[in-house]
């Protein structure tokens, strides 16, 4: 079948301009000045800010965040070992007023998709031609019963970096030698599919020098996980994994892993076949999108936001764009590659849209690291295209995967390395 | 907008019976890299390599040769493997127009000054002008000092192919000089202001 791209596409008719006109629909770029508006400085919000102006610096370009800073949930198993310290997590918000973003430090509390206005809880209203959505996640605490955000003050989950981090690593130093941590550990989908394997991992290399005769015991609803192969691996080759003495212990959902309630009282976790006595406790609750997008009608019955895999323009909304963890792009897992990439894209088709073009094909990246012990590092990586007929994000074939398990401990070694490199490059392209 | 897109669509599709065939443009496809290299390709370090300014061959070479498994890496031979030849030459194009700065990292005096005279003896042949001319090599001044560390252990220790001619100045240094001969020159590397 003969095939032609969008670029011979106009060069066959001559461009754009000529196609409109011959249409009787002329099609000028609109003058600067058009207004986007951005809600959420976290990976995808401020990334999306960044790229629309770098793309296009005329566009008016608003980002609403209610933090002074973002703390970076990435890497932030990190703090819990006493590896690093949350200040290295966090960054500000001045190096995205250098491209001439205005920063709005309030709540976005609503969206008028009809008027193309936002509302934020401190009262003020932004028209805007185009609005993007990167909310990241909420806790669907009360899934887990006898949970609750209240007791998230006392078995934190640690899911948002910030003074939940804080809390959890003073909890692990406070605990005594021989103390059991639990985590319980979320369903399907969920911010950060390694996280709470990485922080099972992370957790020992400081139980195994500072605590030897503590335990970890994982209870998780799933049977599988990302990166499984390797964590075993490491978990085996590092903390006993498999031996009566294995400081890690994972109770898969087959193996009765799946819980029904806790006793926030005694941190007793009833999973389905025994009753675990936490010393700290760790719950990670079942997540959906974030709560704007709640409040402005963005999701599905899932939670999450359905949106065009190519504008990430939602598909309930037109004018409002959903990336990031909060949207249904589900092929590429919940990360902050992720997130920064479908901002890329998100802010490309945004920049063509307003210019009155269609918007060029996408190209997404993931990867994604995972450090589980001293000069012990792996990732994955996935490369991916989209595919128009079934609006789907769709990894190219035979690239992309996993760290190959038979990795060489050199290799090990560098892919520390290069997640070390990995944090310092991406929020440096995300806000800097 | 919507009746003009539809009508492109419509068009596209009686004239082409096709779905078009994805083209990115090389922004799209390297923006994608920041991530890990930086914005534009210039990474902040410290151990993923600065790819801004880039000689675009020196690019497409390396990443056919991380996609077929010549050169060893981590993760680069997975990403490279996402992208046809084409696409490759793209970014290849839209990095070799990116401003290399040099990064500011620390560096051990002594040990660059005996890199810069090894430099002068062993490389300065073909990575000219203190390693910053990059037509046919990665610029080497400047460049992040555990990048470069990897490279030359995988170049010494066989993992990594040569041209004959610098194989034969790889060797020879390993042999005058051992692995500190190495170690200065990464550091000459780095001092680069």
């Amino acid at each position: 079948m003969f095939k032609v791209n969008r670029r011979d596409f106009m060069k066959l008719t001559g461009g754009a301009a000529v196609v409109g006109s011959v249409l009787g629909m002329p099609h000028i770029a609109r003058a600067a000045g058009q207004k986007v508006v951005v809600i959420g400085g976290g990976p995808g919000g401020a990334t999306a800010a960044k790229y629309l102006k770098m793309g296009n610096p005329g566009l008016d370009v608003t980002l609403i965040e209610s933090g002074d800073s973002y703390v970076a949930c990435f890497l932030s198993n990190e703090v819990l070992s006493g590896e690093r310290t949350l200040e290295s997590l966090t960054v500000g918000f001045d190096g995205l007023k250098k491209y001439g973003i205005t920063v709005v430090k309030d709540t976005a509390s609503a969206i008028d998709p009809a008027a193309k206005k936002v509302t934020t809880s401190g009262g003020k209203t932004f028209d805007y031609d185009r609005c993007v959505v990167s909310p990241g996640v909420e806790f669907n605490y009360e899934a887990v019963v006898g949970y609750s955000e209240a007791a998230s003050h006392k078995a934190p989950h640690a899911w948002k970096a910030g003074p939940q981090t804080l809390l959890l690593r003073k909890q692990l130093e406070d605990m005594k030698d021989g103390g059991t941590f639990v985590i319980v550990a979320p369903p399907n989908p969920f911010r950060c599919p390694p996280g709470p394997y990485e922080r099972a991992a992370q957790v020992a290399m400081y139980f195994k020098h500072k605590k030897p005769k503590s335990k970890i015991i994982i209870l998780d609803p799933k049977d599988d996980f990302a990166k499984k192969g390797l964590f075993i691996k490491a978990w085996t080759s590092l903390y006993g994994y498999g031996t009566p003495d294995s400081m890690i212990k994972w109770v898969s959902g087959a193996d009765g892993g799946k819980v029904d309630k806790i006793d926030m009282e005694t941190l007793t976790v009833s999973a389905q076949t025994e009753d675990f006595k936490a010393d700290v406790l760790n719950v990670i609750p079942p997540q959906k999108a974030g709560h704007i997008a709640h409040v402005a009608d963005l999701v599905n019955e899932k939670g999450w936001c359905s949106v065009n895999k190519k504008t990430f323009e939602s598909s309930k909304h037109p004018g409002v764009h959903i990336i990031g963890d909060a949207s249904d792009a589900t092929t590429m897992p919940k990360s902050a590659y992720s997130a920064s990439s479908q901002a890329k894209v998100c802010a490309a088709a945004i920049i063509d849209l307003l210019a009155g073009k269609e918007p060029g094909d996408p190209s997404y990246v993931n990867t994604c690291y995972s450090i589980a012990g001293p000069d012990y590092g792996f990732s994955v990586a996935g490369v991916y295209t989209y595919d128009a007929e079934k609006n789907e994000i769709a990894g190219v074939k035979g690239a992309g995967g996993l760290t190959p398990v038979d990795a060489s401990p050199e290799m090990l070694k560098r892919e520390v390395g290069y997640a070390h490199s990995w944090l310092a490059n991406i929020v440096a392209d995300s806000w800097k | 907008m919507k009746i003009k897109m539809s009508l492109m669509a419509l068009l596209g599709g009686m004239v082409f019976g096709g779905a078009a065939l994805a083209e990115p443009t090389p922004a799209m496809l390297a923006n994608a890299c920041a991530g890990c290299h930086g914005t534009n390709g210039l990474s902040v370090g410290p151990t993923s390599p600065i790819i801004s300014g880039m000689a675009s061959e020196y690019f497409v070479a390396a990443m056919a040769a991380y996609k077929k498994g010549e050169w060893p890496s981590t993760i680069m031979g997975r990403i490279a493997k996402g992208y046809s030849d084409e696409q490759i030459k793209a970014m290849g194009d839209f990095f070799a127009k990116q401003p290399f700065v040099r990064a500011a990292q620390k560096n051990d005096a002594a040990k660059a000054k005996t890199g810069a005279k090894l430099h002068e003896e062993y490389c300065e042949k073909c990575h000219e002008k203190g390693g910053s001319a990059g037509e046919d090599a990665g610029v080497l001044a400047g460049q992040w000092m555990p990048y470069l560390e990897h490279a030359m252990e995988d170049y010494t220790s066989g993992k990594r192919p040569m041209t004959k001619k610098m194989q034969k100045q790889v060797d020879q240094l390993v042999q005058d000089h051992k692995h500190a001969g190495v170690e200065a020159l990464v550091n000459f590397y780095g001092s680069a202001k």
